[in-house]
Parts: C-alpha cells; structure tokens; sequence
C-alpha cells in the first residue's frame, strides 16, 4: 500500500519567534483565546498547530503543542488552551500569562492533519472538548474563503457552559450555508435537547456524519480515547481508512 | 536560553532520570498516530523484508514466534515530548531477520498495515538497536499501541517505531516517509532533538 503523500516538503528549518499576548478572550470557565502578535509568522493551514516554549528565570524551559485557532490575519494567530488544573504550561497561560508579555512560538506544524480550502468533498468534523480548535479553524477558513463545501460538526463536551465558540457556532450556523452543528452532551445536557446525556456512540454518528458513498473527509480531534472510539465507529461504518484523519490531544482535552 | 516568560517557573523539578532535551516523564502510553487504529489478524498477518533488487523475505506470525526471541527494556521517547522509563518488550531482533539477506543498502523503510511509512538508515537497524516486537509488559499488544506487531527502535523517537509494522524495504537512497514528508526530521535522534526537518 502506498503512503498517505502530503505535498511538498517543508525543508526551511522551523525557527522559535517571539509572540507577545495581545489579547485574551474568555471561551468558557476553563478555556482561553489567546491572540497572539508574531513576527515574522509565514502563515498557516487550517489544522496545523504550533508549539509554545516557556522559559523561566532559571533557564528551566517546558513545551507544549496547541493548534491554531482560525486563519491567520497578517502576523496575528490565535491559540484556544484550555486550562488542565495540574498542568505545567495550560495554566501559566490561562492565568499568568499577560498582555505585552513574550513567549516563543515555533511553526507552522503538521501537514496530514489539514483541510485544503479547494477541496469540495463534503467534511465531517468530530470534536471532542477541546479538540474543536482546530476543527473550528477548517470551520473559519471555508468562511474566509467563501467555500461552499457541505460541512457537518459534531461536537462533544460535559455541559453546554463547556461549549468553546458556542456564539460564534451560532452565528455561522445561521449564516454560513451549507454547515450544521450537532452537540453530544456527556454530563448534563440544555434543556429541550433531545436525549441523556451520554458519550458519544454510534448512533450520533450515524445521525449526524456524512453516510459512506459520499466520500466524505473525516477529521476527528479530542483527547485520546475520544479519537480511538469516533475513530473505530467511522471505519466500521465504512469509512475509508484514508479518509479518516485524527488528532489525538493526550490524555487531557 | 530562550526569552524569559514573566511569572513562569514550571513544575517543582527534583533530581529527576536525564531525559532527552524538551522532554516529560510520563507514567501512561499515550497514543499518537495519524488515523483510525487498523485491526490485523494473525492468520493474515505477515512481515515482508524486500531487498533493494525486489528479493523478498516473508514471515507469518508462527514463523516470527519460532525465531530466537529477544526481551528489550528500554527507553522511549515520544516527538510529543513524553518519555517513559524502563518499558519491557518481547519481540525479534531486526539482526536476526537481516541475517542472510543479501544487500548493500543503506536505507530502510518500514511500512505499516493503514499505509504508514517511516525512514531510517539500515545501520540503525542493526546491532542490537530495533525489533519487531509483539509483547508489552508481559501481554500481547494492544492494537492502539502497534499489536499485532510493531518496530522498536528506542534510540529514535517513537514515530520511527513503526505500529501495526507489515514489512521494511530497502533502498540504495533515502526515501523519507510519512511524518518525514509532513515536516518531521528525517533521522530523529531524541538527544540532539531533532524534531522537524532542519533542527
Ligand atoms: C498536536 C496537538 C495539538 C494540541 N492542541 C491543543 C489545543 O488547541 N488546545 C489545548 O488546550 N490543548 C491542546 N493540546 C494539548 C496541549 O499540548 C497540552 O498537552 C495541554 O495543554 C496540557 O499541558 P500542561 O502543560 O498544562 O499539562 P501537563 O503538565 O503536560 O500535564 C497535566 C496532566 O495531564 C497529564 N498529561 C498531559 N498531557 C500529557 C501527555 N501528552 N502525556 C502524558 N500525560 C499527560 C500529566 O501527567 C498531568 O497529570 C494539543 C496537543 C497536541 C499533541
């Protein structure tokens, strides 16, 4: 069988720049959008992320991945962390980390986990908690650039306050044709959904995806139990296994 | 040293093991890899050597059972920047396999049941440095981490040890592979960091 092949080959060596915080937007209790100024940013694709070093006074440095959030404009990006209450790096950013303030940045990362703004197939997005960040950059960029490929997202967390972008994905729902959101709540659901709550399983995606014969692209993001399901369900549905492209977060997400 | 980040001093650090440079302990096996977890059975199961003039070498999964049998305890080191100490594995030694088999390539490139493919020198295969191993802390693999059977090579970072491994090709010139066309670098060595291509 051959290899997945990806285009061409990025050869540059990938640099660490200097990011400075430029604007913090509260997503839900846990999770941030940091917008980030960058010089020097050689621009992105929707799925791709990039990685953010600390270093301390003492020289001590710790790094971690966080995908890019939406297209980016000029040198401006934008990361959504979501807070792990024992985490090293989540929480410096959530909490400490302050406008003006630099950290190093290193990408743009990955070129298999990315959705190409020419490509017409209908997408399925599945997205388990925070893994929606870079499922809402694809959701961004065919906005950006006027894109009319039919999209589904599939969207779980814990509780509707747990929903990051939840205006924004009202919004476009409204007015961006051709997408839909479907939520799975897994602790406590809003009133008026139809269900309990429960984690995601075959009959969400079955409602909810794309069926088989239409070639759908599937990218699925969240933490890693979160893939491995969403992921088996897809190819026991039929999917392609090529078709089906995941991005695991870790145990946290 | 970097730019300091104001307000940032990382975890209390004690006297922790050497790691390689950029990376964390971790105690869980979490799981990286591009797509859906492919499912072999044994029955079908089989691992191919192809030689740079297309000799083949085949084993089916009793054929691998029957080689001498290795038990590495190792190191590894993921490219998301976990390590995990001391993992104990059961497998066959890459030696035993490229014992007899006629070549003078120096480029290896193992491909995976799903279409993974992954890089390394030949030389990186020998001595006693890769297997293919089938056994994890005493049980059989699962499928989420490689099983039925997947590459080690400890001394590189984990995506080099190749998961749901069918086979290795060897090749006079380097063929990069998956993770190596999407940016990845091409060798991998952990303790220089070389992480994407150009570091
Ligand atoms: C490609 C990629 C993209 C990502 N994108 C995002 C994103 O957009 N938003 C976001 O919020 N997060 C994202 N993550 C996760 C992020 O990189 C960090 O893992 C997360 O922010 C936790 O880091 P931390 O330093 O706060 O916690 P850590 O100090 O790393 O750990 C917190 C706790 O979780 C455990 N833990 C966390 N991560 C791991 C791991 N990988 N292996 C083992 N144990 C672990 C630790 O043992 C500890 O108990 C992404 C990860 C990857 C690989």
């Amino acid at each position: 069988m051959a290899a997945p092949t990806t285009g061409a080959r990025m050869v540059a060596p990938l640099t660490w720049r200097v990011a400075r915080l430029v604007e913090r937007r509260v997503e839900t209790p846990s999770a941030q959008t940091l917008v980030l100024d960058v010089p020097g940013w050689p621009g992105h694709e929707p799925g791709q992320h990039l990685d953010i070093r600390l270093t301390a006074a003492d020289g001590y440095q710790a790094a971690r991945s966080y995908s890019l959030a939406g297209p980016a404009e000029g040198e401006r990006i934008a990361v959504t962390v979501q807070r792990v209450p024992d985490g090293e790096v989540s929480p410096y950013l959530t909490d400490t980390y302050a406008e003006g303030d630099p950290v190093e940045v290193r990408g743009p990362v990955g070129g298999w986990f990315v959705w190409r703004t020419d490509e017409t197939a209908p997408v399925l997005l599945v997205a388990g908690g925070s893994g929606v960040v870079p499922l809402m950059a694809m959701v961004r960029a065919r906005r950006a650039a006027g894109s009319r490929a039919p999209f589904r997202l599939i969207y779980s967390v814990r509780t509707p306050d747990d929903v990051i972008y939840a205006d924004e994905l009202r919004r476009r729902t409204r007015e961006d044709q051709g997408l839909d959101v479907a939520y799975v709540y897994t602790r406590a659901a809003p009133e008026g959904w139809r269900g309990e709550p429960h984690r995601i399983g075959l009959a969400d995606v079955n409602t909810h995806g794309w069926p088989p014969d239409l070639e759908p692209l599937c990218y699925v993001c969240g933490p890693t139990g979160f893939v491995e399901t969403v992921a088996d369900l897809l190819v026991g549905l039929g999917h392609p296994t090529r078709r089906v492209k995941t991005e695991r977060f870790g145990p946290t997400g | 040293m970097g730019i300091v980040s104001p307000g940032f001093q990382g975890r209390p650090r004690t006297a922790e093991p050497a790691l390689p440079p950029g990376q964390y302990l971790t105690e869980d096996f979490p799981v990286l890899s591009a797509g859906p977890t492919p499912r072999v059975p044994l029955d079908t199961w089989e691992f191919v050597l192809t030689t740079e003039t297309g000799a083949e070498y085949r084993w089916s999964w009793d054929e691998l059972m029957g080689l001498p049998q290795e038990t590495p305890h190792v190191d590894i080191h993921c490219v998301t920047r976990w390590s995990k100490l001391g993992t104990d594995w059961q497998g066959v030694s890459l030696d035993t396999l490229l014992d007899g088999v006629d070549t003078t390539a120096r480029y290896a490139l193992a491909h995976s049941y799903g279409g993974y493919t992954t890089n390394l020198p030949l030389d990186d295969l020998r001595g006693g440095r890769a297997w293919v191993v089938h056994t994890y802390e005493g049980g059989p693999l699962p499928a989420e981490h490689g099983g039925p059977a997947r590459l080690l090579v400890p001394h590189l970072y984990f995506w080099k040890s190749a998961k749901w491994v069918r086979g290795v090709r060897l090749f006079v010139d380097d063929q990069p592979g998956f993770w190596e066309t999407a940016g990845y670098h091409d060798y991998g060595d952990p303790w220089r960091e070389q992480r994407y291509q150009g570091d």
